[in-house]
């Protein structure tokens, strides 16, 4: 068991494993989570600061898929080439806090902190995105709505990390788009946020993914809404608040109240699927 | 661990806790440009480059950094900083100075990369860094602007009016320039506080001394204070403890300090303090609050009524019952925060028998009076010397960390110092009142306004603060500044268990100012008559009297309202061009005034400036009036050069320091331009006449310091005068002038008549918003400001004043809602980003009123008062939504357009 104060920050993922296998650690990566939920000068520990572990910061596209780092930023999400169905995701990384957060903060460890109102979680739905999880036992991936449990909660076990994100490839084709509703322009806790991919071919809809977030417990896909505009062209019009407002369990907050919540997660979906519709074939 | 990287272009290696937040390190390391403002990531103030890309510094552990460089404000390269900076003096990008080095980095980031940067491109990069003074223009201007250099100090005689660069300027934008947190010695002892998690308990402590024993610290709880334990800005009501006795009455009071050295009590866990709370029934809002039902806070306070305020002339009931459009509505405002930047902090220490505080305030003297009080010590044994304040607007006038680092000063004889973190900040710093509002205003057939009504509940939380001055100010003023021949207003400040509400920007005129500006609205729809026409039939004159009976002598109200005409229709004509487009985004133009009585209501508030030469020919300003951002330290050097007669630069500035300056009265109800400059004003030409005296020449002659010597030119008369030669008095000076000024008001009777100030300040405001019909979301495009300020000392202050004012008005109307034990951080608590600004063309009307210093009018909190309900009037406009909730948040607007259909 490491020391309340302990610090480490290895450069192998295995030593890492082994870190993290000895004991409970603080997981720190971003740490953009950590330091606001402390009023401490110094991380309370011990940690396992994951950082140095160059490997992990990666974002590179593989034959099956493309692969996101635990330790790449919003930021880096931003830089890199990646195909349109990625736009809602960088969409996303771009609207994370400001510059300042999106420099340091990751995406892996915004699924990790699992806050009901995550922006990067709706986009990542809509890519089918999967956790890689590593522990010295080996490897495994959760399909993101298996990794995520509840609000603050995740299916990540203690002798494991959070090694990336896997997006299969038959995720990567189509259009996408996220938009995110706060009370002020930037720096803001979402009231709501969507993401949207839709795979248009021969001018009909063949495959759609559709996310809201910060409008329940866990962000959710809305199934229904998706199975309405499969084999049609494009119409936004054809995903109705009440098909929505059914797959959400919003609450009320000081942000906004939970009636408002489930309208306005449908009105954003039909804009997001307006915006894909605009943009055109990929 | 062993901890090696670059800073700026040094290596260092240092050893830290690998964990450790940079920002603290970075301080630790003499780098006080890192500024803490919230330790979360919320407000940017510590925003450095890490491998050249703008980060948090508080958000990064110490070890991150390992190998990297690190530029901060005081270590980067020089030649784009020199450029930024000069851009920065010459627009006026720093008010307070406390977000600027956060700014500033950000930007060097964004201009290395685009040297001509679009505006989009400044609000992406900057959005991360919240600036609650400046409303992000001038730091917008600066950015894109870069090349601009400050004009050269005017000429003798001609400061007044001239765009003067912030005399302070330069040690706010290379990062130098004193906060609170920012001043002793590293061996100052650390001083945190208790507070209680309730927002009502009693509490008993169990063994406080083993507990400090055990941890190596010392405890100091009320027990140990050696004054009276209250405090209070209006004495007769002062109710206050320092720290809370047995009983605390909301969330966040303090009831024990903890003192000890930095590294014991920086990460000292204050769970385990030996505390027990007895959780008491509270009450939070004015309408719980209010009855003898409620938990009753203080003794002879009946129903928790700290006090009423009433103006009444005429027969408003009889007018109203009488008036042929009548227009009625209730309203409600929430708590809002003042989100300074810069969290309360400060060092005290004893010098000699003398106790020294050093902190962040708007109040030295207050502090003074108080902090004596507190701590049984005469007043000349409490010498208060304000460092620079991060952001005041009104909360920084109450005692803070004064009376808990001076009683650990007192008590342990060694230098202690204490920062607020940002919750504690947001929980124990004052905030503006809460009100229930409703009123009755009629007009004639014409549109002449024949009658008002109002009544307001204020929440003015757990202790009286400011509460009378709000519960006083609003019946004079709930008129707005319009002729109103029958009136009535009444409010009543009713203490809860909420946070204390005290001063905020306006004094709680800006919250009725919303109700008097919607009912305004209603009858000009009522009337079918144009909203600014409406406004400018009512308008006062010169020579119109107000509620209070005084008649007034000058009003720029019209001329600010003709000077918005043009804007307006320009205004009206681009909505309806966008609304006849269809589509769920609709335009709205709203409008609303002010007026603002500029000094204390009806009581004495003098100021005293002194201005000296001394032996050696240095000519010394002791300008008492605490600059907060606001620009006093500029302005009012201005307006004593110019009554003097030398440029504003031959002034070595003192001040303010309880010990060296004399009393300027605190910064607070737009006073210090109009009361301090008065005083500024005669001394200069008291001085004046004086070195004339001397040299025996007449008023035309010129004065100059020249190499220790006097020199005053008449034609072809040249006179020197050495001070060398002359005995200095008490002060050090051989030549000497100081002149007081304390506005003739005079009491108020009991229907509120008679003269509560002798000087107001007008304005009128224009606002241009986008309304969501099917979001609720309300985005404000453009503001136009007019404003009379008499004679404009400095018009790129005055610039700076209103585009902030809007800011934080914006806020008010559309997202500031603090919730007492919910949102005490500035991610639950939103104030706007760079992005939220509109873009906002101020316009400064010169009316001289003769009472002002060169005929000066205040300004400070007269350019929020318009501002919400310009943008309330304006959603109404666009949407049909009628606001009768601040902030207008998303969910409420939708609420408010569905219900109007």
């Amino acid at each position: 068991m490491a020391e309340a104060n302990s610090y480490i920050r290895p450069d192998t993922l295995q030593a890492a494993l082994e870190a993290r296998a000895a004991g409970d650690v603080v997981v720190a990566a971003g740490c953009t989570d950590l330091f606001p939920a402390t009023e401490r000068k110094v991380l309370p520990g011990p940690v396992l600061d994951i950082t140095g572990i160059a490997d992990l910061a990666r974002i590179e596209p593989r034959d099956d898929g493309v692969h996101i780092g635990a330790t790449a930023t919003w930021g880096d999400v931003i830089a890199a080439p990646l195909p349109p169905a990625f736009d809602g995701l960088k969409a996303a990384a771009a609207q994370v806090g400001a510059k300042q957060i999106q420099n340091r903060g990751t995406v892996a460890g915004n699924l990790c902190n699992a806050s009901p109102a995550a922006d990067g979680v709706p986009p990542l739905l809509t890519l089918h995105a999967e956790v890689e999880l590593a522990s010295a036992g080996g490897m495994r991936r959760l399909p993101l709505a298996e990794f995520l449990t509840g609000p603050r909660a995740t299916a990540l076990r203690a002798d494991e990390l959070v090694t990336g994100l896997f997006v299969p490839l038959e995720a990567t084709h189509g259009q996408s788009d996220f938009l995110k509703l706060g009370a002020r322009d930037s720096l803001v806790i979402s009231i709501t946020m969507v993401a949207a991919r839709v795979v248009i071919e021969g001018g009909l809809v063949t495959e759609a993914a559709l996310a809201v977030g910060a409008a329940g417990p866990v962000a959710t896909r809305i199934g229904t809404a998706e199975r309405a505009l499969i084999g049609a062209h494009l119409d936004p019009n054809a995903v109705t608040d009440e098909m929505v407002a059914a797959h959400l369990a919003p609450i009320d907050d000081v942000r906004a109240d939970a009636g408002y919540r489930a309208t306005a997660a449908g009105e954003l979906l039909r804009r997001s699927l307006s915006r894909v519709a605009a943009k055109g074939a990929p | 661990m062993k901890l090696r990287f670059t800073l700026g272009a040094r290596r260092q290696e240092v050893e830290v806790a690998p964990g450790r937040r940079l920002s603290e390190l970075l301080r630790d390391l003499g780098q006080t440009s890192v500024k803490v403002g919230c330790d979360a990531g919320d407000c940017g103030a510590c925003t450095v480059l890490v491998d050249g890309a703008q980060s948090c510094a508080c958000l990064m552990p110490a070890a991150q950094v390992e190998g990297r460089v690190v530029e901060t404000l005081q270590a980067t390269e020089d030649e784009l900083r020199a450029r930024l900076q000069a851009s920065f003096l010459a627009h006026g990008a720093a008010q307070c100075g406390i977000c600027t080095p956060g700014v500033m980095m950000a930007a060097l980031e964004l201009l290395r990369e685009r040297p001509t940067p679009s505006g989009d491109e400044i609000d992406a990069a900057l959005a991360g860094v919240l600036c609650r003074c400046t409303g992000y223009a001038k730091i917008k201007s600066a950015i894109g602007d870069l090349g601009a250099v400050p004009v050269p100090a005017p000429e003798a005689g001609h400061a007044v009016g001239a765009p003067v660069a912030r005399l302070d300027g330069a040690r706010k934008v290379d990062g130098t320039e004193l906060f609170g947190a920012d001043v002793g010695p590293a061996e100052a002892l650390l001083v945190r506080a208790i507070r209680s998690p309730h927002f009502h308990a009693r509490f008993h402590f169990s063994d406080i001394a083993a507990w400090a024993e055990a941890h190596g610290v010392t405890v100091l709880t009320a027990a140990d204070i050696p004054g009276e334990n209250r405090f209070g800005v209006i004495p007769p009501l002062a109710d206050q403890p320092a720290l809370a006795e047995e009983c605390a009455r909301h969330l966040g009071e303090a009831v024990a300090l903890v003192v000890g050295g930095f590294e014991v009590v920086e990460p000292l866990d204050l769970d385990d303090f030996p505390v027990t709370w007895e959780v008491l029934e509270h009450s939070l809002t004015e309408e719980a609050g209010g009855t003898g039902a409620a938990p009753q806070l203080h003794e002879h306070r009946l129903d928790n009524t700290l006090i009423r305020g009433r103006v009444a002339s005429g027969d408003a009931e009889t007018a109203l019952d009488a008036a042929a459009h009548l227009a009625e509505g209730a309203f409600q405002t929430s708590y809002v925060e003042h989100a300074y930047i810069e969290p309360e902090a400060g060092l005290a220490y004893l010098d000699g028998n003398t106790l020294v505080i050093e902190a962040c305030t708007q109040a030295p003297v207050m502090d003074q009076e108080d902090t004596a009080r507190v701590l049984g010590l005469p007043m000349n044994r409490v010498r208060i010397i304000p460092t620079a304040a991060g952001g005041g607007f009104g909360a920084k006038l109450d005692l803070s960390v004064q009376p808990l680092i001076g009683l650990a000063a007192l008590a342990t004889g060694e230098p202690c110092r204490m920062v607020f973190t940002r919750r504690e900040s947001m929980a124990a710093s004052t905030k503006r009142h809460p009100g229930t509002m409703r009123a009755r205003i009629g007009a004639d057939a014409e549109g002449r306004i024949t009658g008002m009504a109002f009544h307001g509940d204020f929440n003015t939380g757990a202790y009286a603060s400011w509460g009378p001055t709000v519960a006083t100010r609003v019946p004079v003023h709930a008129s707005g500044p319009y002729l109103t021949p029958n009136y009535l207003a009444t409010s009543r400040a009713i203490h809860t268990n909420g946070p204390t509400a005290g001063a905020f920007r306006g004094f709680g005129v800006p919250q009725a100012a919303i109700v008097q500006e919607s009912l305004y609205d209603d009858l000009a729809a009522s009337l079918d008559m144009d909203r600014l026409a409406f406004r400018r039939l009512n308008a006062l004159r010169d020579g119109d009297r107000t509620p209070c009976g005084q008649v007034l002598a000058t009003v720029g109200l019209v001329e600010c309202l003709d000077a918005l005409a043009p804007h307006w229709e320009a205004a009206l004509e681009r909505a309806e061009a966008q609304n006849a487009e269809g589509g769920v985004i609709r335009r709205g133009v709203g409008i609303a005034s002010c007026w603002y009585g500029c000094g204390n209501t009806a009581l004495p508030n003098p100021s005293t400036i002194r201005i000296g030469v001394t032996a050696s020919g240095t000519l010394r300003l002791h300008q008492g009036a605490t600059d907060i951002g606001q620009g006093a330290n500029t302005v009012i050097a201005q307006i004593a050069a110019d009554a003097l007669g030398v440029p504003v630069d031959a002034f070595e500035l003192v001040g303010p320091d309880t010990a060296l300056t004399p009393d300027c009265g605190k910064t607070s109800a737009s006073r210090q331009t109009f009361i301090t400059g008065r005083a500024a004003e005669a001394a200069g030409k008291a001085l004046r006449d004086v070195i004339l005296r001397q040299s025996n020449l007449g008023g035309a002659a010129r004065i100059s310091f020249e190499g220790g010597r006097i020199v005053v030119r008449d034609g072809e008369t040249t006179r020197e005068i050495d001070p060398g030669a002359m005995a200095p008095d008490e002060n050090g000076y051989v030549l000497t002038a100081e002149e007081s000024y304390d506005p003739p008001t005079t009491m108020l009777d009991e229907d509120g008549q008679g003269t509560p100030y002798v000087l107001y300040g007008y304005g009128a405001q224009l606002a241009e918003v986008d309304v969501d019909m099917a979001l609720g979301t309300v985005k404000v495009r453009r503001m136009v400001a007019a404003h009379d300020l008499g004679r404009v000392i400095n018009p790129v202050l005055a610039e700076g004043q209103i585009e902030g004012g809007i800011a934080q008005g914006l806020g008010l109307a559309l997202m500031e809602e603090f919730i007492p034990g919910r949102t005490e951080n500035l991610h639950d608590y939103l104030i706007p980003t760079i992005g939220d600004m509109p873009e906002i063309t101020s316009i400064l009307i010169e009316k001289p009123d003769p009472e002002g210093p060169m005929g000066a009018r205040g300004l400070g909190e007269h350019v929020l008062i318009p501002t919400a309900p310009a943008i309330l009037n304006a959603i109404r406009h666009a949407s049909g939504a009628r606001i009768t909730r601040v902030p207008a948040l998303p969910h409420r607007v939708l609420a408010a357009i569905r219900e109007a259909g």
